[in-house]
């Protein structure tokens, strides 16, 4: 029917209910899953009510408590506070009443959204999945396109299992080469947003691609994947491979038997065509990245660990010297200061961008036999109830807690500080999340994004460190 | 939604760069399972101090700029998280258009599905409207949207605004209602996709809580 096509085009295609303009350029696009949350969708669920309308398929919806409940040791059904008590028992009540499996907190296989629908073999190659979170792109490791959307658009999801939805532009990110010793998946997708910007991908849907990516875990894939949207990317892809499919042969609810050979006789062809052209095309050779942190509050405000802070005066525009300036300001740096002597106060590992249990491994070999320096209060947040088990079966939860950590139930927690994991003004964290916002992990908290290892180094020296004197 | 025809009012500058929906709407503002009382955390902490008092120094906090219908933002405005709270924040504050280079994807649909206009225009017409916004006096700003135009200080600027989101904005549509409309059309679409990838087809889940 048409020229050779990349993975996001044939994705795409194969979802369109039916264009919505002249040039099919905005289409009303099928969705075959989605995840709710309890912060997102109320809004949604009331627009249904209002109106009398139904959702058109509850068995492509789950939901789960993430984002509001608290992560203290001892799990219990009451929130930190009287709104997150009220979205919970909405959101209970909205998952009862249009017959929607809901995950609440006290369900064994409760966790952070991103992390508990992979556990469960609900995202598969081929899919649509649209949720009420931005980084619903993390399903682009599986070869399923997803994406982010606003409470409105799910109300429109709930009611008819479609999103109008405009095309972006395919853009292919090479990774070449291999990863050097103690760089890791985040190094490699905050490399990318340090060399593109935070804009740089805006309008495009990323597929990754390289020896280097091939090489990255099923996990790791997600990682660069969920943190594409940094960039811009409202859509970000790596075409499955068997180590995709091995994975999904383990979950309990990908397809079995028949629909298991035939499935993956159809996955096998998921991949762009040799002769599909990009819209733009960025190159990262692998053995150039190295261990990364923020200094400001934007994700591409980012370098290599070995850096020293930038000076505003040098940026290119006007209008960047401001920013940067601001972003120095708040975040309590001076120009010229090197990364390894920024002091903090705070780490925190957890967040659907690296809280699956190879992030808490990375993290626990740094800190086997090593302890949290003083005055640093370290909190382990596990990315799923289930990721928590696992982790207890290894012992890892014995290593972070003789290190000086607090290992803790699932959630959100301080990625976005919802709950009562929150920084105190002026607090510094090194944090395994995704957003270096001002305010993002609590009002005037200042936060400093790397990988699990990274983090796991900062707790151990109180300041910034390269993972690789650590014996990364 | 209120349908977006042809407004006129004061445009205020607020150009930085990578303005996030974090700090658009914090997290405190986010605990609500309605829409209300959103306007007072539109830009809380810019717009605030920590007593709670506005900050004389910021834009929309100056007086020709209060209650102003239309910002002049920055580059990758609205990046970040998905809050829509965001979008209806700035709706209930009164604002009604955005002229912006860039807007993030998921902020730029957020917007049209409120009636909050978001116009992307090159670097060029964008300096020129950012200045005219320092004179707020002298220059209202009267966005066209029928005629896809921008009339500020006798200058005219063109923007464009795809079909379907224009005709939504300009009838204030009910996006659902339009899509329900096409049920048979989803009907028909699911029945083939499920036929050709059958293990797509999703089961009843195994452990609905109660």
């Amino acid at each position: 029917m048409t020229g050779p096509r990349t993975l996001y085009d044939k994705l795409v295609d194969a979802h369109v209910v039916a264009p919505l303009d002249e040039s099919g350029e905005t289409v009303l696009l099928y969705v075959d899953r989605s995840v709710l949350n309890e912060y997102t969708s109320p809004q949604a669920f009331s627009g249904l009510r209002d109106t009398g309308r139904g959702v058109w398929r509850p068995e492509a919806l789950l939901g789960v408590v993430d984002h509001v409940n608290a992560t203290t040791p001892r799990r219990t059904a009451e929130m930190p506070d009287a709104g997150g008590a009220e979205q919970v028992a909405y959101f209970d009540r909205n998952c009862r009443d249009f017959g929607i499996e809901l995950f609440d907190v006290l369900h064994p296989l409760q966790g952070i959204e991103h992390v508990v629908a992979p556990e469960l073999g609900l995202i598969l190659p081929g899919m649509v999945v649209a949720a009420g979170d931005s980084h619903t792109t993390t399903y682009g490791a599986f070869g399923a396109l997803g994406f982010g959307i606003g409470t409105s658009d799910i109300e429109h999801m709930l009611a008819t299992s479609t999103v109008v939805y405009r095309r972006l532009r395919p853009m292919r990110v090479e990774v070449t080469g291999q990863l050097s010793l103690g760089v890791t998946a985040k190094d490699l997708v905050m490399a990318l947003i340090g060399e593109i910007g935070a804009d740089g991908a805006s309008g495009y849907a990323i597929e990754f691609a390289g020896e280097a990516v091939s090489a990255l875990s099923l996990e790791g894939r997600m990682t660069i994947c969920n943190m594409a949207v940094e960039c811009g990317a409202r859509g970000a892809l790596v075409a499955p491979d068997q180590k995709v499919f091995d994975d999904l042969a383990t979950r309990p609810r990908a397809p079995h038997g028949d629909l298991w050979a035939r499935a993956l006789a159809a996955w096998g062809t998921l991949r762009s065509d040799p002769e599909a052209t990009f819209a733009r095309g960025v190159v990262l050779a692998g053995e150039a990245i190295e261990p990364m942190v923020t200094w400001g509050t934007s994700p591409d405000q980012a370098m290599a660990i070995g850096g020293r802070v930038p000076d505003p005066d040098l940026a290119a525009t006007p209008s960047r010297r401001r920013d940067a300036a601001r972003a120095l300001d708040y975040m309590g740096l001076s120009p010229g200061m090197a990364l390894e002597d920024i002091r903090i106060d705070r780490a925190f590992i957890g967040s659907c961008t690296n809280a699956r249990i190879e992030d808490l491994r990375e993290a626990a070999q740094i800190l086997r036999g090593r302890r949290v320096a003083s005055g640093v209060r370290g909190l382990v947040v596990p990315g799923s109830s289930a990721v928590r088990r696992q982790a207890e079966a290894e012992g890892l939860d014995r290593v972070f807690l003789q290190a000086g950590f607090e290992w803790r139930q699932s959630g959100c927690s301080m990625c976005l500080a919802m709950n009562d994991d929150v920084l105190a003004p002026g607090e510094r964290c090194a944090s395994s999340t995704n957003r270096n916002f001002e305010g993002r992990q609590g009002a005037g908290g200042r936060t400093h994004l790397m990988s699990p290892a990274m983090v796991a180094a900062a707790a151990v020296c109180g300041r910034l460190a390269d993972v690789r004197r650590l014996g990364a | 939604m209120q349908p977006f025809r042809s407004v006129t009012g004061v445009a205020a500058p607020f150009p930085a760069a990578n303005v996030d929906t974090d700090v658009i709407m914090p997290k405190q503002f986010l605990k609500g399972i309605d829409r209300a009382g959103l306007d007072r955390g539109v830009l809380f902490d810019l717009r605030f101090d920590a007593d709670g008092a506005p900050r004389p120094d910021f834009v929309l906090n100056q007086a020709p700029y209060r209650g102003a219908p239309f910002l002049v933002v920055g580059p990758n405005f609205g990046c970040g998280s998905s809050r829509e709270h965001a979008v209806w924040g700035l709706a209930q504050l009164g604002v009604r258009a955005l002229i912006g280079i860039s807007f993030a994807g998921i902020f730029f649909d957020n917007c049209a599905r409120n009636g909050l206009l978001a116009i992307t225009l090159p670097a060029d017409d964008h300096a020129r409207l950012l200045a005219l916004a320092a004179q707020p006096a002298d220059h209202p700003f009267t966005i066209d949207l029928e005629a896809q135009t921008i009339r500020a200080g006798g200058e005219l600027i063109p923007f464009v605004v795809e079909a379907p989101r224009r005709h939504a904005l300009l009838e204030g549509l009910d996006a659902v209602g339009l899509s329900l409309a096409r049920a048979a059309e989803i009907r028909a679409f699911e029945a083939r996709h499920h036929a050709l990838n059958p293990w797509l087809t999703p089961v009843e889940g195994r452990s609905r809580a109660g």
